[in-house]
């Protein structure tokens, strides 16, 4: 078992290095170069020679890939253009805002979306499992973004219940009321997911044998359900949920937006406006690390729940 | 002779029962309907738009939706309605070149990492992984960030993010493809790599790439909107949903109708897809075919 982990965690290395790989190319793509990208064609050649120094931009490239890696893999994500401090300091400083506004969507998504995917299970093609899909799928169809403004409109502009703006708050009922928009928009989309992949998983394993036999030997269908069936169905559920993660962060840039919330969508739109280079290419990687660490997390979490992974290949 | 031996040994094509079961899908034609329905209004914007997208008209800026205006007008008094006609355009070619080029060189690699294995697999792969880690959205923010927002750079933008779910689901069948008696029987007439995976391999698993290509065309549109309200759009004044919903969100207090109707837009539009999509699904995942 602890072989496994550590096997598990060793993948990750290749693709982290890749991922900083790519990381680096990307940013390369930049047409002429950052410094001329960041201080525009009007710079004087000195201001522009000065910056590509400080950027490390005069090396030649496989120096440059050297030290990047390097400099990254050391934890250093380096630092803002504009305001000067580090990549992770700018981060440190939003994170909270983001990850409230993240688990709190989880957590809309799990309480709402599973039991909607068991109704639609158990009553299989009846209404009930029409309107949740027909729910799911209009879930689904909505970019963060959209949702947002309309229950935006809808909820603080037309019937005036929240406000408008989420603004940090240290009273805690106007700190949820700033929260609930933004968390309600974000966990519907999630709950729609969730629905879908808690039905499928819970009709996989309603056609199970051991089901039936459940059944055959009369055991209550209300625990037939929760324990015997949902029980196993989670398995799949949790690992989806996991994945879902790295979009519900995209999803969440969309929303932060959206609300006037401070967040990691903030940091990142500000970094785009003022081609702020290194911070884009800090956020990137801070990024990027966050999902592969997560997913690392929930695969080994899955290993741990379901006992038919073996850890021996 | 010998193509008799072979098409013996292939497969049937597997299309009648996946039409059979597509036909009998009532949801699926709502989704072929409405999708029908937006590409027709945007091929024929010129026809149908009362007004020109981007023409001005100051004394008009911010009417409500009237007898005139069906959509009212922005803050520009350009007429809402012509420009979702025209935005239509940006989103559906945008939305499916992207795709078109995702799911040629996704596939591709996909193919040829699964009829190659060995190392050069083990790369591909090894890539499409990390970049399936990216966020579609973020991938897609960072790129459009760096190559800077204009129609063909958006395009690549959104091509490269789906690139990699293209190279996944081409590669699985394709390792199953590879050991099936009619490819063996390709291989021993002496046909070139090449001419196996395009003429043996492709079409057995076309249909499992179209069917993730028009849920990922939905994808698409998505991240074209996302990216347009960010600001990473087509510049304007070239009417885009997304730019437009950027444009009307400074006004949202006052001009509801400059968000709703291209929000509306995009939703139905991403609707569509997802249903077609799913519909496809259902009708070649032989488990679900037969409830219809």
């Amino acid at each position: 078992m602890i072989g496994y982990v550590i096997r598990r965690l060793l993948l990750a290395i290749p693709t982290l290095l890749a991922m900083l790989t790519m990381v680096f190319i990307l940013v390369r793509l930049v047409p002429g170069d950052a410094a001329v990208a960041m201080l525009g064609d009007r710079a004087s050649a000195q201001t522009l020679q000065n910056l590509r120094a400080q950027l490390g931009l005069d090396q030649p490239i496989p120096v440059q890939y050297v030290r990047f890696v390097t400099d990254m893999l050391s934890g250093d994500f380096g630092r803002s253009m504009t305001s000067g401090r580090t990549v992770l300091e700018e981060v440190a400083l939003v994170l909270p805002y983001t990850l409230e506004l993240a688990l709190a969507a989880m957590l809309i998504g799990t309480l709402l979306g599973i039991p909607l995917g068991v109704v639609a299970a158990v009553r299989r093609n009846r209404w009930p499992d029409y309107v949740s899909r027909i729910l799911s799928l209009v879930g689904l169809s909505f970019p963060g973004f959209v949702s947002g403004i309309l229950m935006l409109l809808a909820f603080a502009v037309w019937l005036q219940w929240l406000p408008v703006m989420s603004r940090a708050s240290t009273d805690p009922l106007s700190h949820l009321r700033s929260l609930a928009l933004p968390a309600l928009n974000l966990g519907l989309i999630m709950t729609a997911y969730i629905a879908r992949v808690t039905r499928s998983s819970m009709l996989d394993v309603m056609g199970e044998d051991y089901i039936r036999t459940a059944r055959a030997k009369g055991v209550k269908p209300s625990k037939l359900i929760m324990r015997h069936a949902l029980g196993n169905a989670l398995i799949p559920i949790v690992t989806v949920v996991g994945l879902y993660f790295g979009t519900l962060i995209g999803n969440s840039v969309l929303t932060e937006i959206v609300f006037t919330r401070p967040g990691l969508g903030k940091l990142i739109l500000g970094a785009l406006q003022s081609r702020d280079y290194t911070l884009l290419q800090g956020l990137m990687v801070v990024f990027a690390t966050f999902v592969i660490l997560v997913n690392t997390a929930t695969d080994l979490i899955y290993a741990l729940v379901d006992p038919r992974v073996s850890y021996a290949q | 002779m010998t193509d008799f031996a072979i098409s013996q040994s292939m497969p049937a094509r597997q299309s009648s029962p996946v039409l059979r079961a597509l036909r009998r899908n009532r949801f699926a034609w709502i989704g072929i309907g409405l999708l029908a329905l937006i590409v027709l209004v945007a091929i024929f914007a010129p026809v149908f738009a009362p007004y020109d997208p981007l023409k001005q008209n100051i004394l008009h800026r911010l009417s409500p939706p009237s007898a005139d205006f069906w959509f009212g007008t922005d803050s520009y008094g350009r007429d809402v309605l012509s420009r979702l006609l025209y935005g239509a355009r940006i989103s559906l070619s945008i939305g499916f070149l992207s795709v078109l080029i995702a799911m040629v060189v996704g596939s591709a690699l996909g193919i040829l990492a699964g009829y190659i294995g060995g190392v050069f697999d083990q790369i591909v792969m090894g890539i499409v992984d990390v970049m399936l880690s990216f966020p579609t959205l973020l991938l897609g923010l960072m790129v459009a960030a760096m190559l800077g927002a204009s129609f063909e750079n958006l395009i690549i933008a959104i091509a490269i993010t789906e690139t990699a779910p293209f190279a996944r689901v081409a590669r699985a069948p394709t390792i199953a493809m590879k050991r099936r008696d009619f490819v063996e029987a390709g291989r021993s007439l002496g046909y070139t790599p090449l001419h196996i995976m395009r003429v043996h391999i492709l079409p057995n698993i076309l249909s499992d790439i179209v069917v993730v290509a028009s849920l990922w065309m939905a994808s698409a549109i998505r991240t074209e909107a996302s990216l347009a309200f960010i600001g990473l759009g087509a510049l304007p004044p070239t009417a885009t949903w997304g730019g437009m919903i950027r444009e009307g969100f400074d006004n949202i207090l006052s001009a509801w109708w400059l968000v709703v109707f291209p929000s509306l837009a995009i939703l139905l539009t991403v609707l569509a897809l997802n249903i077609l999509g799913d519909a496809l699904r259902d009708a070649i995942d032989p488990k679900t075919r037969s409830q219809g």
